[in-house]
C-alpha cells in the first residue's frame, strides 16, 4: 500500500541548525499519526514540509506516492489547521470556511452549502454569520478544522490543534477529533508537546529529538518499552536506571527504565529491596507523588492516593517485579 | 463639545477650551471672508465690502488652474508611486527575515526625519550630476521621497499586527500569491493604505521646501500662493484659491473617517 506520507532521508537545515536532520517516515493512510518532542526538536518543521511551507534541503517528501518537493502549498491536497488558528478577521465564519472552495472557482450557493455543511460537522451549525472576533477560543477552533475539511483533503495536518484551549475543552475535543478522524478516514497527522494527548489519540507516536525520530511505535510501544533515555523520559516521564543499576537486578549492563507506577515503596525494616529515602511526596489527587533518592540514584514513584506513607525524609525499601524493569537498546 | 454628557466641567476649563479651539480655526475664517473684499491690494479688517467677483476673476485665471492642475497629478502620482512602493517595502521588512533588514527600515524612514531642505538640495545636485533637466517627474520624484515613508509607516504597522500564519493558511487552502493578496492581504491593509495615501497626497499637495528644489519653472498651487503674495494686485483670489482647497481636501477626509469609523468592518470582500 503507498502510504499517505512519505519522508526518504529527509532534511531540513536553516544554516547550521539541524531542524529536521535525515529523517525516514511512512505514515499509513487513514492513520492518525502523532509527532511529539520537546519544542525545538523538529516536529513542527515536519508538519511544514508536508504542508508544503518549508522545502527540504536535502532527501525527499512524497505525498501519496507523488513527490512533493517544489510543488507549493496550494497545490497540494493537504490542509492544515493552525495553532492559532489563523481565521480571517475579515470574512465571516461561512466565507471563511467556504475559503478554499471560493479560490478553486466553485459557485457561491454550492460552496456555501459545503461550509454548512462542514460547520455542522464540527457541531457550530448556523454560525455562518459571525466573524471570528465574536467566537470563543474552541469554537474557533472547530471553524478552522471545519475550513481544513470542507477541501476533503487527503492529509490533515494539526499543528497543536488543542494547544490554547483549557483542559475540559481540550479533553473534550480529543475525544471528538478521534472520532471524526474515525468517521472520515482522512490521515491525521498531529503536532504535539502533551505526552498524554499524543498517547491518548495517536494509532502510531514518533518521539523527536534535536531533529530526529528517536521512536516510531503504538502508544502503548513507546510508554511501555522506550528506546531510549530520552524516549523513557520524555514520554511519562519514567525513571531512568544506570547500566551498572541495571546489572544488579537483570545481569546486563544497560540502560534501564522503570516506571513510576512500578515501584512499590515499603517502610525500611519490611524486608529486602532498594534501600532510599523517601524526599517528598507530591498529592495529584488519584495518585501520590513520591521523589526518593536511592543512594544518589533520583527516583520517582508513583502510588494509589490513601496508601499508609512513611513521613518525609524516612528511610524506605523499594521494591518492584523484575518483569517490570525494561531494557532499552541505548548503548550502555 | 460632548461635556454635558457627564459632568459638566468647570466654566474657566471652558473658556480655555473655546479659546483654544478658535485660536486654531479663527485664521481659517479670516481666510474665507477675505476672499469676498473688494478691497484688491491689502488686507484690511474689517473689509471695506463684501463682493463674489474675485471667483469669476479665479475661474478665467489660467495660472490658478494651471498651479492647481500640476499639484493634483504630482499628488496623485507621488502618492501611487508611494502605495506601490511603500506596501512592497513595508511587506518584506515585516514578513521576511534578512541580512540588513533594519538597516533598511531605517533607510526608508530617514527621509522624512531629515529636514525638508536637505532633502531639496541633495535631490537638486543629484539630478543637476545625471545631468536630468527639471520637469513634472522630477518634483514626482522628490515627493515620493516622503510619500512613500508615510505609507511604509502606515502598512508596516498593519503587517505587524496581521498574523504571518493567515497568508499560509490562505496558501493552504490552494490560493495562489495573487489570491492571497487580493482575497486576503489586501482587505487587511486596506484602510491603512487608504491611511496613507490620503496622508500622502495632503503632504504632496502643500509640500514647499521639496518643490522649490526639484522643479523649473513649473509652479504647484504652494509655491503660486507665495508668489502671489509678493503681487499687489487681486489678492483674494489666492484666498478663493485657499478656500477651495480647504473643501476639495475636507471632503476626502471627512469620506475617509466615515469608511474607516467602523473599524474592521470595511473593505470585507465577503459583503
Amino acid at each position: 500500500m503507498t502510504p499517505a506520507v512519505s519522508f526518504q532521508k529527509l532534511s531540513r537545515h536553516f544554516g547550521s541548525v539541524r531542524a529536521v536532520d535525515a529523517v525516514d517516515l511512512d505514515i499509513a493512510p487513514g492513520e492518525f499519526f502523532a509527532m511529539l518532542g520537546p519544542s525545538g526538536s523538529g516536529k513542527t518543521t515536519c508538519l511544514r514540509l508536508i504542508a508544503g511551507f518549508e522545502q527540504p534541503t536535502a532527501g525527499s517528501i512524497s505525498i501519496f506516492g507523488e513527490r512533493a518537493e517544489g510543488v507549493p502549498p496550494y497545490r497540494r491536497n493537504v490542509n492544515t489547521v493552525f495553532q492559532d488558528y489563523a481565521l480571517f478577521p475579515h470574512l465571516n465564519v461561512l466565507d471563511n470556511v467556504a475559503y478554499g472552495l471560493m479560490v478553486k472557482g466553485v459557485g457561491k450557493a454550492e460552496r456555501h452549502k459545503a461550509a454548512e455543511e462542514a460547520l455542522s460537522l464540527v457541531r457550530l451549525p448556523g454560525y455562518g454569520a459571525r466573524r471570528p472576533g465574536q467566537l470563543s477560543g474552541g469554537q474557533r477552533q472547530r471553524v478552522a478544522l471545519a475550513r481544513a475539511l470542507v477541501n476533503q483533503p487527503k492529509v490533515l495536518l494539526l499543528d497543536e490543534p488543542l494547544g490554547a484551549l483549557d483542559l475540559k475543552l481540550r479533553e473534550n475535543m480529543q475525544e471528538e477529533l478521534k472520532s471524526l478522524q474515525k468517521a472520515l478516514g482522512i490521515t491525521f497527522v498531529f503536532v504535539t508537546h502533551d505526552q498524554g494527548e499524543a498517547l491518548s489519540m495517536a494509532d502510531r507516536v514518533a518521539v523527536f529529538n534535536d531533529g530526529r525520530i528517536m521512536q516510531i511505535g503504538t502508544p502503548e510501544d513507546i510508554y511501555q518499552r522506550p528506546r531510549t533515555r530520552f524516549v523513557a523520559d520524555f514520554v511519562g516521564s519514567s525513571n531512568v536506571l544506570p547500566p551498572d543499576f541495571v546489572q544488579r537486578y537483570s545481569g546486563q549492563h544497560r540502560w534501564g527504565s522503570l516506571r513510576p507506577e512500578s515501584i512499590r515503596v515499603g517502610r525500611a525494616a519490611s524486608g529486602e529491596g532498594v534501600a532510599a529515602r523517601l524526599v517528598s511526596t507530591n498529592y495529584l489527587g488519584a495518585t501520590t507523588r513520591l521523589a526518593l533518592d536511592a543512594d544518589g540514584l533520583k527516583l520517582h514513584a508513583v502510588v494509589p492516593a490513601g496508601t499508609a506513607l512513611p513521613e518525609e525524609g524516612e528511610a524506605v525499601v523499594l521494591t518492584f517485579n523484575r518483569e517490570s524493569l525494561h531494557l532499552m537498546d541505548e548503548p550502555a | 463639545m460632548r461635556s454635558d454628557r457627564s459632568q459638566s466641567a468647570p466654566v474657566s476649563l471652558k473658556i480655555a477650551a473655546a479659546c483654544g479651539l478658535l485660536f486654531l480655526h479663527l485664521p481659517i475664517l479670516l481666510i474665507f471672508v477675505y476672499a469676498f473684499t473688494t478691497e484688491e491690494k491689502s488686507f484690511v479688517w474689517p473689509p471695506p465690502g463684501l463682493t463674489t467677483q474675485w471667483f469669476a476673476v479665479t475661474w478665467n485665471r489660467p495660472d490658478v488652474w494651471e498651479a492647481l492642475s500640476l499639484s493634483v497629478r504630482v499628488a496623485a502620482i507621488s502618492t501611487a508611486i508611494a502605495l506601490v512602493l511603500g506596501t512592497l517595502c513595508a511587506a518584506a521588512v515585516s514578513r521576511t527575515k534578512f541580512f540588513g533588514r533594519e538597516t533598511i527600515s531605517l533607510l526608508v524612514i530617514l527621509p522624512i526625519a531629515l529636514p525638508g531642505i536637505i532633502t531639496g538640495i541633495a535631490l537638486r545636485s543629484a539630478f543637476a550630476l545625471a545631468d536630468i533637466p527639471f520637469s513634472f517627474w522630477t518634483i514626482v520624484l522628490g515627493h515620493a521621497t516622503f510619500c512613500v515613508v508615510v505609507v511604509y509607516n502606515n502598512a508596516v504597522a498593519r503587517f505587524r499586527r496581521t498574523s504571518g500564519s493567515m497568508i499560509e493558511a490562505s496558501m493552504d487552502l490552494g490560493a495562489d500569491g495573487f489570491q492571497t493578496f487580493r482575497h486576503i492581504v489586501l482587505p487587511n491593509i486596506a484602510t491603512a493604505l487608504l491611511a496613507g495615501g490620503m496622508l500622502a497626497f495632503a503632504l504632496s499637495f502643500d509640500e514647499v521646501i521639496v518643490t522649490t528644489f526639484t522643479a523649473g519653472q513649473q509652479q504647484t498651487v504652494p509655491i503660486w500662493m507665495l508668489e502671489e503674495l509678493i503681487r499687489p494686485r487681486q489678492r483674494p483670489v489666492t484666498n478663493v484659491v485657499a478656500m477651495v482647497v480647504v473643501l476639495v481636501t475636507l471632503l476626502p477626509i471627512l469620506f475617509a473617517y466615515y469608511l474607516t469609523r467602523d473599524g474592521d468592518q470595511i473593505a470585507g470582500s465577503g459583503k
